[in-house]
């Protein structure tokens, strides 16, 4: 099984990268760029039993290191 | 005092730290490394050195915060020992739950390596009672992720505990964005916890210590009266 987990600041937390990449694009000739957000993915392989199993393993990594909860929101996605 | 200076891979301020401590006591603190699980018995001081530990690997002070070394000083700081974290200590007690808030990339994207200014938020700990209320000092800065961030919660908490310990100032102690190196919130350069026992900061005050550097050469010593202060107050 394989946890696929995406970190992302939370909105209205400030992104400097997000915003360096957003003129970046814009310096480039990229019209009609929006907000850009910079997370992080993070891909693990898991033994687990079951999903139900691994998403809460793997809940308790977001919580406890993957992702900061005062700023950052996580997403987990377990795929067989 | 006894007095013990945590060593993560990447630290780099370390020696500096001890440098003024034994400057302020007269007693070389212990390095301790980040491996141990121990740290020595009856410490009045733990603190940790600024630098860049795990490589700023998934988030500054993250990789730090959850090393075994960690948890003991968090039972530490739990019984009151006094812990103070500099620049990546200060990210690192933040990473740690024992600081309130984070610490963010600087608002410019850029590496900041300068003097700048503080005034001094709250006089009455003893990290800080050698300054006075709003008297201005100057240390110097090194850092990429000093912008520091908290919650509008948290930041009304903060505020009320008398919690803020520098704020980021002009010369002449305006606390304005013009100030403000890192686009810190508030302009907070350094934060207690709630009962004044632990302290993070971002500049760097044992880099303000030292006479060799003062005078024609243009460095600070405004960093002696917080390790006085904390001498003065552990001294047994």
């Amino acid at each position: 099984m394989k946890a696929k987990i995406h970190v992302t600041l939370k909105n209205g937390v400030l992104d400097v990268q997000g915003k360096a990449v957003a003129a970046g694009l814009a310096s480039l000739g990229f019209a009609g760029i929006g907000d850009v957000r910079v997370g992080r993915f993070v891909e693990i392989e898991l033994s687990a039993k079951d999903r139900a199993s691994a998403e809460a393993s793997v809940k308790q990594m977001c919580e406890k290191l993957l992702a900061n909860t005062v700023i950052e929101n996580y997403r987990i996605e377990i795929a067989e | 005092m006894k007095a013990a200076i945590v060593v993560f891979p990447g630290s780099n301020r370390e020696n500096d730290a001890a440098d003024a401590l034994e400057r302020a006591s007269g007693k070389r603190p212990a390095l301790v490394w980040h491996k141990d699980t121990e740290l020595p018995s009856k410490l009045d001081l733990i603190l940790l050195p600024g630098g860049f530990s795990y490589g700023d690997y998934l988030r500054c002070g993250a990789m730090a915060a959850r090393s075994p070394i960690m948890r003991e000083v968090i039972a530490r700081a739990d019984k009151g020992t006094a812990v103070v974290g500099v620049c990546n200590g200060f990210q690192i007690l933040c990473e740690a739950g024992l600081l309130p808030g984070v610490l963010l990339s600087n608002a410019g994207l850029k590496f900041i390596c300068r003097d700048v200014h503080l005034k001094v938020a709250n006089s009455q700990t003893m990290f800080t009672n050698r300054y006075s209320n709003g008297e201005v000092i100057r240390f110097p800065v090194a850092h990429h992720d000093g912008n520091y961030f908290a919650d509008a919660d948290t930041l009304k908490r903060i505020e009320d505990g008398d919690q803020v310990a520098f704020r980021y100032c002009t010369p002449e102690g305006e606390t304005v964005a013009a100030g403000n190196p890192n686009g810190s919130i508030a302009n907070i350069a350094g934060v207690f916890n709630a009962t004044k026992t632990v302290m993070g900061l971002m500049p760097h005050p044992e880099n303000a210590t030292d006479p060799a550097t003062a005078g024609p050469l243009g460095g600070s010593l405004d960093g002696k009266p917080m390790f006085d202060a904390i001498v003065d107050a552990l001294a047994k």
